[in-house]
């Protein structure tokens, strides 16, 4: 038995190839199984998709990096949930594409924002947040008051939800998934954000979050 | 979990800690030929490998997270169906709605589970749930003379309504200012305990620029409010503002004291104290005039739950007895 990982170590390739197997156990042991659990993948019973303006206001969520100082998951320990609500739970994210469970809180968690405030409180927290909130640090996402969607693409991004979530979606009757946006969904997708500014749909987006678990 | 991936995650998870126990025992074997403590013979830079072995503190620590990750896996549920011995739990799994999550709290109580979150819950309940049960069963005008009462109703306040209306609870521009004695919708502890439970809708004050005769008519109009509260204003335009006013009169009233003097929950403001909720400037009167205004207060029953409405709606009740 002389020296066997000595063409392991002088070999990039191969090297290379067994760190990868090596580290991929971790993954094939937390994150595989989740894929095909019940638990994980039913929807909870009030989950609904999103409605066209929603899936733009998530879109901007996405593009101005809310995620990156706010969370949306409420873990279970007491001292979330007092500030929160229930912690959050698999079903409310199954069509989550990408999630945004974030790991940062500079701000603080929005799973269940949606409700907590008025539309006019977002509308001038997010225009200005210290006219509000003094002691707050967000910055200020005024253009978002200006600029106005064209929904050129909201139909496709439905399409794309469709296809992401195919075959986890409600069952109807005869228990046949059914996709999360209908064709009449798809058609009027564009009709439905068109000439709406960002800030309505941001707004609406925020405030159709956690009403799922009820 | 289906018995499938259970054995998938026991194999692959036992398999790697067996495996890192026999690379230990493989690596502190001297196969390489050399004596310990002897050149290995090459050398890089006048820097010259020795087969030493590997520290006895380092592959006895290795050795001990083996032992202490098999104790693990005994004793917490991680190898699949695997529950472990001490049956615990972070938090129930696989919750579909908010019926479900508390049968299943019951149903882990009856079974004696070990639920970290129900049992961080329970213990938290046990100390502060005598609390609040006490203060519902008083008055909210007696709680807003106890001190005590009126510490945990402003942390409560801190928490979830200063946001809006302000840590002082002065409020600002849209947002009430709750220490005043001007309410939209009512101050006695009752109607304050209601617009917390269920929040309120303004009716909304519509736009009405085209109603009241476009520009000139939201000027007229604006000057007429403005006199009610003894402002200065262009005399002409309060005059043929006050004609206009007819159309404001159902919500407002007649002389302009708000739906609160008529004993109608509309929330249309009281317009001849000079309080201003969208802010007294000619300008911002006019806006109000121009496209209506909607204030919302959310309903709080469902999150914040009876008992603490009660002990914030004291608070609230005490900021403006003074």
């Amino acid at each position: 038995m002389k020296n066997k990982h000595e063409p392991l170590e002088k070999h990039v390739g191969w090297f290379f190839i067994a760190t990868i197997a090596a580290i991929s156990i971790g993954g094939l042991v937390e994150i595989t199984p989740l894929f095909f659990q019940k638990e994980t993948t039913t929807p909870v019973d009030n989950l609904r998709p999103y409605t066209a303006l929603e899936l733009e206001g998530r879109d901007i969520y996405i593009r101005e990096g809310c995620h990156t100082c706010h969370s949306q998951m409420i873990r279970p320990f007491r001292a979330e949930t007092e500030r929160y609500g229930h912690y959050s739970v698999a079903g409310e994210h199954v069509w989550e594409h990408p999630f945004l469970w974030g790991s940062k809180r500079t701000g603080p968690d929005l799973a269940r924002v949606g409700g907590r405030y008025s539309d006019d409180w977002h509308r001038v927290h997010l225009i200005d947040p210290r006219a509000v909130v003094p002691e707050s640090n967000m910055p200020s996402f005024k253009w978002l008051e200006e600029d106005l969607l064209d929904g050129e693409l909201t139909g496709k991004k439905m399409e794309t939800f469709n296809m992401l979530t195919k075959n986890r979606g409600h069952k109807n009757e005869q228990g046949e998934y059914i996709p999360l946006y209908s064709a009449e969904d798809i058609a009027g997708a564009k009709k439905a954000v068109a000439g709406k500014k960002e800030m309505d749909a941001l707004i609406a987006y925020l405030q159709s979050l956690g009403h799922a678990l009820k | 979990m289906s018995s499938f991936w259970s054995i998938w995650i026991s194999v692959l998870t036992l398999g790697t800690l067996v495996g890192c126990y026999l690379l230990l025992r493989m690596c502190l074997k001297n196969f390489a030929g050399v004596k310990e403590g002897e050149s290995m013979g090459h050398e890089f830079d006048g820097i010259e490998e020795l087969n030493n072995p590997l520290p006895k503190w380092w592959s006895t620590f290795f050795l001990i997270t083996i032992i202490w990750g098999f104790g693990y896996l005994l004793l917490y549920p991680g190898l699949g169906q695997w529950q472990g011995l001490f049956g615990w739990k972070s938090s129930n799994q696989g919750i579909l709605s908010l019926e479900e999550s508390k049968a299943k709290v019951a149903q882990a109580k009856e079974q004696g589970l070990l639920v970290e979150y129900d049992r961080e819950m329970a213990a938290a309940d046990e100390r502060f749930g005598p609390i609040f049960t006490a203060y519902a069963q008083r008055s909210i005008e007696d709680l807003a003379k106890d001190g005590d009462a009126l510490k945990v109703g402003q942390r409560l306040f801190l928490q979830n309504c200063s946001q809006c209306h302000g840590s002082d609870a002065r409020g600002t521009t849209g947002f009430p200012d709750l220490t005043d004695k001007d309410w939209l919708y009512g101050g006695s502890p009752d109607v304050i305990k209601a617009s917390i439970m269920h929040g309120r809708k303004a009716n909304g004050m519509m736009a009405w620029e085209t109603a009241v005769g476009g520009e000139q008519g939201v000027k007229e109009v604006a000057a007429y409010v403005l006199s009610l509260s003894g402002r200065e204003v262009n005399p002409e335009h309060a005059k043929a503002g006050q004609t206009k006013f007819a159309m404001c009169t159902a919500c407002h009233g007649a002389e302009g004291k708000g739906s609160l003097a008529m004993g109608i929950p509309l929330g249309a403001p009281n317009l001849t104290d000079n309080t201003w909720l969208y802010g007294g400037s000619q300008k911002a009167v006019e806006e109000s005039i121009r496209n209506g205004r909607a204030g919302v207060m959310p309903p709080w029953a469902d999150i914040l739950g009876e008992e603490k409405v009660h002990v914030i709606s004291a608070y609230v009740y005490s900021l403006s007895q003074n």
